[in-house]
C-alpha cells in the first residue's frame, strides 16, 4: 500500500555526532542510519568523521573504518568486497548500490548519507530483512526444468542461445533494483519486483528449459508482473549494469505473443 | 503468522493481466493518431466562431472521428485509472468501491459526451 511519509516509529531522529579524528588531514563526514530493535526508540542519523587519507576508496572501506576505529556497534552485511556477492547493498547518497564498488569520492556533497535499502523492514542499522525478496526469487523457480530424460553427458546449448542469457545471468541478487522501484514499494507484497522478474526472463528464454508455458502461467497476473510501469529506476541503479525493465518488457511481449 | 513463501504465492496467479495490457497499448496507439487530428481541427474550427464549430461537428467525417476519439480516450482513461487505483489503494473494500466507481463515472462521461456529439451532428443543437 502506498505510504508517502514514514510511519511514526520509522521517522529518523538526529543522532550522535562523533568527534573528528585528531590530526586528520582530510576528514569527511558520513551520516549513517542507526537502528537497533533491542534498544528500541527511533532510528537516527549518526555522523562519523573519517580520515579519508587513512581509508580505502570505497564506501565499504569507510564502513570498516567506522566499525574498526570509531564505533564497533555498527552493523552491516558484507562478504566478497568485490561486487560479486551482493551482500553490501545499501542506499548511498540517495542511490541504491553496493558499498564495495561505490567510491565515496563519486558522491557529491560535504557529507554522504548511508542508509539501508529503502522500504524494507530493518533488522539492525544497515541490514534490511530480505526474506520476502528471496521468497519472490524462489517463486520464479530459477533453475532448469525439463521433462525430456536427461542426456547422458549434458544439456547442450548453442553459443548463440547461450549469448541470449548475457545481461541476465549476471544478477547478484543485491536487491538494489527492487528496492528502488516505487511499484515495489507500494505493492511489494504482490508485485514480484525487477530482480525476480529478470531471473524469470532468464529462464523463460533459456533454450534448454521446457517449462516456458508454466512459467508464463505463474506470471500472468495484474500484480505479479503487470505492476511494472517502466519507471526504469531498476536499470538506473543496478550495480552490474543490467536492465531488468527491458527483461520485464520482453516477458510482456511473450505474454502478448501467446494470445495474439 | 505465515511464511514468506505462502505470502508471496498468495492466492496464486490470477491468470489475467495481458488482456488489460493489450487494450491499454491499442487504445494508446489509436490516440497517437486521433489526438493530433483533434487538436489541429479544434484550432481550425475555433477560427470560425461558435457557428463555425457547430458546422465543423455537423460534417460526418468530423463527428465520426470525434466519436472514435472519445471512445479511445475514455476507454484508455478507464484502464489507466484502474491501474492507478490498484497501485495506490491497498484496502480491499475502498479499492473495489473505487474500481466500480471508475467504471460508472467514466461510462457516464462517455454517454453524456457521445450524446452531445450526436445531437450536434444530427443538427439538433438546441
Amino acid at each position: 500500500m502506498v505510504e508517502l511519509t514514514l510511519p511514526r516509529n520509522s521517522k529518523i531522529a538526529k543522532g550522535k555526532v562523533w568527534p573528528k579524528p585528531e590530526g586528520a588531514s582530510k576528514p569527511k563526514a558520513f551520516k549513517v542510519y542507526r537502528y537497533s530493535p533491542e534498544e528500541g526508540g527511533q532510528p537516527r542519523w549518526d555522523t562519523y568523521w573519517v580520515d579519508t587519507d587513512k581509508c580505502g576508496p570505497m564506501v565499504l572501506d569507510v564502513l570498516f573504518y567506522i566499525k574498526n576505529k570509531i564505533d564497533p556497534t555498527l552493523a552491516f552485511r558484507r562478504s566478497c568486497r568485490e561486487g560479486v556477492c551482493g551482500s553490501c547493498a545499501m542506499n548511498i547518497g540517495g542511490n541504491n548500490t553496493i558499498a564495495c564498488t561505490k567510491g565515496w569520492a563519486e558522491v557529491a556533497g560535504p557529507s554522504i548519507t548511508i542508509a539501508p535499502l529503502p522500504h524494507l523492514p530493518v533488522v539492525k542499522d544497515l541490514i534490511p530483512d530480505l526474506t520476502n525478496f528471496y521468497a519472490q526469487h524462489a517463486y520464479v523457480q530459477p533453475y532448469l526444468k525439463t521433462d525430456t530424460p536427461e542426456p547422458e553427458k549434458e544439456w547442450s546449448q548453442s553459443p548463440e542461445d547461450r549469448a541470449d542469457l548475457d545481461g541476465l545471468y549476471e544478477c547478484i541478487l543485491c536487491a538494489s533494483c527492487s528496492t528502488s522501484c516505487p511499484s515495489y514499494w507500494w505493492n511489494g507484497d504482490k508485485y514480484l519486483g525487477p530482480a525476480a522478474l529478470l531471473q524469470a526472463y532468464r529462464w523463460l528464454i533459456d533454450s534448454r528449459d521446457e517449462a516456458t508455458g508454466e512459467r508464463l502461467d505463474d506470471l500472468e497476473d495484474p500484480f505479479k508482473l503487470y505492476r511494472c510501469h517502466t519507471i526504469m529506476n531498476c536499470a538506473q541503479v543496478c550495480p552490474k549494469g543490467l536492465n531488468p525493465a527491458k527483461a520485464i518488457a520482453k516477458i510482456k511481449h511473450m505474454m502478448v505473443e501467446r494470445v495474439v | 503468522m505465515t511464511t514468506s513463501t505462502k505470502s508471496v504465492r498468495g492466492l496464486g496467479a490470477a491468470g489475467r493481466g495481458t488482456e488489460h495490457h493489450i487494450r491499454q497499448r491499442v487504445s494508446a496507439i489509436a490516440l497517437i493518431f486521433l489526438v493530433p487530428w483533434f487538436l489541429s481541427s479544434v484550432a481550425f474550427a475555433m477560427t470560425a466562431g461558435y457557428s463555425g464549430a457547430i458546422g465543423w461537428m455537423q460534417q460526418s467525417h468530423n463527428a465520426l472521428l470525434f466519436i472514435l476519439l472519445l471512445s479511445a480516450a475514455l476507454y484508455h482513461m478507464r484502464l489507466g485509472l484502474q491501474t492507478v487505483i490498484e497501485d495506490y489503494i491497498g484496502r480491499a473494500g475502498t479499492k473495489q468501491a473505487l474500481l466500480i466507481g471508475n467504471v460508472f463515472i467514466v461510462g457516464g462521461i462517455y454517454v453524456v459526451t457521445l450524446l452531445s456529439v450526436l445531437k450536434l451532428w444530427l443538427g439538433n443543437a438546441a
